[in-house]
């Protein structure tokens, strides 16, 4: 009981035992942004791979070249017509990939399927529909990126917490070595980004994200003529599908290291400065 | 061992909150009120692309070098009825396009007539809804052509364009695809009455004798076999209601992206 007591102070950030402070960490459009922007990704993410199970290959230039595709995920049948194998074909390469790449089960039969159902939005194969999500929360992306975008350069917060210094520069290769050995930041270098984390938001914010929307609209065919430069910048429509799907997995790897380094680096503290603004500063703390 | 459980829970809470999130979504996806607010966003994708291209923006065009060597076939591949295979046996010399609706003056054309009219020829990209995409060189009668000849009335809005594909699933009645474009897409200088692929007449697979190219729409929005073009100022008494074949089936009747 009292282990639980305790455990529920500290998590609350009450613990009288160690000196602390509560400081206010993220202004509410950072965290609105941030958490409109949470669903927006994974919405987008899933409905994104039901879109892409309706043709699952990638091609380079402006047509698909049928027979070269960079990135194929197939399904192989025997004599009377059952999946019997899921191949990822990565340049000309076969993979194995059973059961989740090429062919994976629905209602227990092996079928051909790009991504798994649990993967895609919706879980069945319904192309229609899952191009209707994504235009929605794309939709909804942009415009909260837009809002993110004018706050964060009006009210100097991309000038002030995630512009990387000088110091931080010089500060990676150290930075490197303490993530790898799991050693955070605390006490009061946790008040701002440390180098890498700043590297990695701007990263996601000045290049993938602009990146990401830019290839999605010139897979549109009314924009190719609005815009024909943006096939010139990313050499054909069908190379733009394919930068989109990197990108698109640029966010998974970036939203897997995000989650690990919260949980790493005191879930609650973490999620308690995402809803509610106020992180606790720990002086001389074990971890922040 | 509390941070232990702690991470248990959390664990447990994503994987939780996430399965509730498929299945919710799934839901979602059934519930009208849902879909209509889908439907909205198709909406406002129309007005902002109609803002950036405006009606007289081109869609890219290619050399011959960018040509595919095999164009692929999509959809019908071949009619298969009684009277489609009697046009291709008569080489489609009694194939008519019907032109009525909301017009001063209905008409019905030949293919000499189509042909007769001074052609386009376009080398473009194709792009499924699937996602590939295929580039062809196509010569055909922009469409305007035939719609100034026929005379829109001033309430006409869209094209209706029938076709000789019949599209019916067992048990249901008769039906056949269609498909409509707004006036200003269907009037667009490379919206084209296609008879050409390539500089070959067009092969059964491809829609012949006749299909839509709209270069800056899906490859739905193109239909083959075309025998009719109905002007109309709405489309909500016609097949399903939605303005097209896969648009019945729950696509979106804007094929722009």
């Amino acid at each position: 009981m009292r282990d639980i007591a305790e455990g529920a102070r500290t998590a609350l950030g009450l613990t009288t035992t160690k000196p602390h402070y509560f400081f206010f960490r993220h202004k509410w459009p950072v965290r609105v942004c941030h958490w409109i922007n949470a669903i927006c990704l994974a919405v987008l993410l899933m409905s994104g791979l039901n879109i892409f199970n309706a043709h699952p290959a990638l091609y380079l230039g402006s047509g698909s070249n049928f027979e070269h595709p960079v990135l194929a995920l197939n399904a192989m049948t025997d004599d009377s017509g059952n999946v019997v194998k899921g191949t990822t074909w990565i340049a000309g390469k076969p993979v194995n990939t059973t059961g989740v790449l090429g062919a994976s089960r629905v209602d227990g039969e092996l079928a051909a399927r790009g991504f798994p159902s649990w993967a895609t939005l919706p879980g069945a194969q319904w192309l229609a529909m899952a191009r209707q999500w994504h235009f929605a929360f794309a939709w909804l992306l942009v415009i909260n990126g837009f809002f993110f975008f004018a706050y964060g350069f009006l009210s100097r917060h991309f000038a002030r917490d995630l512009a990387p210094t000088k110091a931080d520069i010089q500060h990676l290769p150290r930075e490197i070595v303490d993530h790898a050995r799991l050693k955070f930041p605390h006490g009061e270098e946790a008040r701002h980004y440390n180098g890498l984390q700043k590297l990695a938001y701007c990263f996601v914010l000045f290049l993938l994200a602009p990146l990401i929307v830019a290839t999605g609209l010139t897979m549109s065919p009314t924009m190719d003529a609005a815009f024909p430069i943006l096939l010139w910048i990313f050499g054909g429509r069908q190379t733009a599908r394919t930068i989109h799907f990197i990108c698109a997995f640029s966010f998974l790897g970036f939203f897997i290291v995000h989650i690990a380094m919260v949980v790493l680096s005191g879930t609650w503290n973490n999620l308690r400065s995402m809803i509610t603004g106020w992180y606790v500063i720990r002086k001389g703390g074990d971890h922040g | 061992m509390a941070e232990q459980n702690r991470r248990g829970f959390v664990g447990r809470a994503v994987a939780g909150a996430s399965t509730l999130m498929l299945s919710g979504c799934y839901d979602l996806s059934q519930k009208p009120w849902f879909t209509n607010i889908l439907g909205k966003v198709e909406d406002l994708t129309h007005a902002a692309q109609h803002i950036f291209a405006g009606p007289h923006t081109l869609a890219p065009e290619f050399t011959k070098a960018d040509i595919a060597p095999m164009f692929r076939a999509n959809g019908t591949l071949d009619p298969g009825t009684d009277d489609y295979k009697a046009h291709v046996v008569s080489n489609f010399r009694n194939w008519r396009i019907t032109v009525k609706g909301l017009v001063e003056n209905p008409l019905s054309l030949s293919m000499d007539d189509i042909r007769a009219l001074p052609p386009r020829t376009q080398i473009t990209r194709h792009d499924c809804v699937e996602g590939w995409s295929c580039i062809g060189e196509w010569t055909g009668a922009p469409l305007a052509l035939v719609l100034a000849a026929a005379k829109p009335k001033p309430e006409a809005r869209y094209a209706v364009f029938y076709c000789a594909d019949p599209m019916t699933v067992e048990g249901d009645p008769e039906h056949f695809y269609y498909e409509s474009l707004e006036l200003s897409e269907a009037g667009h200088p490379q919206t084209l009455l296609a008879y050409r692929l390539n500089g070959e007449p067009l092969g059964v697979e491809h829609g012949a004798p006749v299909r839509i190219r709209a270069e800056r729409q899906l490859g739905y929005k193109q239909p083959k076999y075309v025998h009719g073009i109905e002007l109309v100022s709405d489309f909500s008494k016609i097949g399903g209601g939605k303005g097209g074949y896969w648009e019945d089936q729950g696509y979106t009747w804007y094929g722009g992206i």
